[in-house]
């Protein structure tokens, strides 16, 4: 029996009197999709927050791949194959394309720390960076700064920063937010070619996009999980109706 | 364009010695020192994003330690640099764990309280530091039985050393190492989740800008062959981080400028205005407001706006 690729349990977060994660539990299996939907302030952000290591939670256990990353810094989750894209792009504006995806390979390299030689100069960055570019589409861009690029553009960015890393675990926030519809197709493409070996969770407010990624549905309403299951059976369920789809 | 600027730059600092009489030459050399000072400074301010107003501490406490070890427990000058060094690292560590515990305006007041606890140190511990009278009487090092008396040989020594460190720093800035310096400056988050340890990459840059601000105040003390609480001061440290916002943060070559523009005043001016400061005030307000990124990457954009009128 292998342990669940991310399995979070009894996890409570409260900002102040404000109760924004409230006895969370949940188990995604290893090689899975999993869409997490829920009304703007559910706290889905504030879940992948704590599960990435950017919030400490309040009580409650995060566990990845059976290890217990509770009480771990971001990048120590990070080095244990954990990835993570953001709802507002945080890109490195003023640097290359190519660059901001090699910058994520080299976190997990020992070179990170490497004094004299350039970040240029590693043949097997440039060369996966630019692997990473070309699947994603950019690679005819990779030598212009981000500010030069569109948002659409941006977004497929971030998707290649974090794919570069090739994560055992990738957390999406809202992958499609902002895009149009031609490129909401390109990104879902994307999502869709990631392969199995990467677990991905993902947080998408568009449905009708997103639902296709992914076979099983958390939907968070107040911090809380009301239904969780079979993407068919939780799209089905009385109670989603009620709290996403407001009929 | 830059390899012509920076050809010039590296020609004309060659010159002093042929052309200039004692005053200038004994000039060109402190504002090496100035230099190597505020580049050291710009590591932590302009790369890393930690605005420091306590970095005459690393000047002051090398300085201080090579004075007391040559002038009163009769160390070689060899021995007393290693040891003046060292210390001045292990201190930088030391007070980086302490001034890291923040980040932004709670980093400046800690490194800025650290220095000023120094220069309260310097000033009261009189039986140690000599107080306000200031240690007297040194000597400068003859490395290779050279001796550095006089102003030519010091300001070959100083120009070997401002190299040396220019190009250190400079590759330092330009490795795999300074990108994720410079990642942590611009998006510390972000580089968390991708593997980077944010906290150790500003506490690994501020150990190795109090080493380079050490070097500075070795140097300081053989120029001057005297030292003074004021070293440690408030004032010690705003002037090197007036000169490296003033030439331009976070380039390779502006905090030189910067710091020579701001000795170059100081050395000037204060001969004929008592308030100096006064003028060194305006003439920074002046860089604000026309460059705002600072003297050299307001050049750099002038010389691009030209050209491309040329066009």
């Amino acid at each position: 029996m292998t342990s669940p690729a991310l399995e979070v349990t009894g996890l409570r977060k409260a900002f102040g009197g404000l109760a924004v994660t409230q006895d969370v539990s949940l188990v995604v299996q290893p090689g899975e999709r999993r869409l997490i939907i829920g009304p703007n302030g559910a706290g889905k952000t504030t879940l992948f927050n704590q599960i990435s290591g950017d919030l400490r939670p309040d009580s409650g256990q995060i566990k990845l791949f059976g290890a217990d990353i509770t009480g771990l810094p971001p990048y120590k989750r990070a080095q244990r194959g954990l990835s993570r894209t953001y709802q507002i792009i945080t890109l490195f504006a003023g640097d290359t394309i190519e660059h901001n995806v090699s910058l994520g390979l080299l976190g997990l390299r020992p070179s990170r720390w490497q004094m004299w030689r350039p970040i240029s100069h590693y043949p097997d960055i440039a060369t996966e960076a630019r692997r990473a570019l070309d699947a994603v589409g950019l690679l005819q861009l990779a030598d212009h700064p981000i500010s030069d690029i569109a948002y659409g553009e941006r977004r497929r960015v971030e998707l290649a920063v974090a794919l570069a890393q090739r994560p055992r675990v990738l957390l999406l926030d809202e992958p499609l937010a902002g895009l149009s519809n031609v490129e909401r197709s390109t990104v879902k493409a994307l999502i869709a070619s990631i392969p199995r070996e990467t677990t991905v969770v993902m947080i998408e407010h568009d449905m009708d996009t997103a639902l296709d990624l992914a076979e099983n549905v958390t939907l968070l309403n107040y911090g809380r999980i009301i239904v969780d299951g079979e993407r068919n059976a939780v799209v089905a369920d009385a109670r989603t109706r009620e709290v996403y789809l407001g009929t | 364009m830059n390899w012509i600027a920076a050809a010039l730059i590296g020609g004309s600092l060659l010159l002093p010695p042929f052309l200039a009489g004692d005053f200038y030459i004994n000039l060109a050399s402190q504002i090496l020192i100035a230099a190597i000072f505020a580049l050291s400074l710009n590591l932590l301010v302009g790369f890393g994003g930690m605005t420091s107003l306590g970095h005459a501490s690393y000047l002051g406490v090398a300085a201080y330690i090579s004075a007391l070890l040559t002038s009163r427990y009769g160390f070689g000058h060899g021995a007393a640099a290693i040891i003046s060094i060292s210390g001045t690292v292990a201190m930088a560590a030391f007070f980086g764990v302490i001034a890291l515990r923040a980040t932004g305006l709670g980093f400046l007041m800690i490194t800025l309280a650290l220095s000023q606890v120094l220069w309260g140190l310097a000033y009261r511990m009189s039986n140690v530091t000599n107080g306000d009278n200031g240690i007297t009487g040194l000597t400068r090092p003859a490395p290779f039985g050279i001796s550095l008396d006089s102003p030519v040989s010091f300001y070959w020594f100083a120009l070997i050393v401002a190299t040396i460190a220019f190009l250190a720093m400079t590759v330092f800035v330009s490795s795999a190492f300074g990108s994720s310096l410079k990642g942590v400056r611009d998006q510390p988050r972000r580089m968390a989740a991708l593997g980077f340890n944010p906290w150790l990459i500003r506490w690994t840059t501020f150990v190795y800008a109090g080493f380079w601000g050490g070097i500075a105040g070795l140097l300081y003390i053989y120029y001057h062959k005297y030292i003074h609480p004021t070293s440690l001061s408030i004032t010690s440290s705003a002037e090197a981080l007036l000169g490296v916002i003033a030439g331009g943060s976070g380039t390779l070559g502006g905090p030189a400028v910067g710091a020579a523009l701001v000795l170059l005043l100081k050395n000037y001016a204060s001969a004929y205005l008592e308030r100096w400061n006064m003028l060194l005030g305006l003439v920074f307000l002046f860089i604000v407001l026309v460059m705002p990124a600072g003297i050299v990457p307001g050049f750099g954009r002038l010389t691009a706006a030209l050209r491309g009128e040329r066009r």
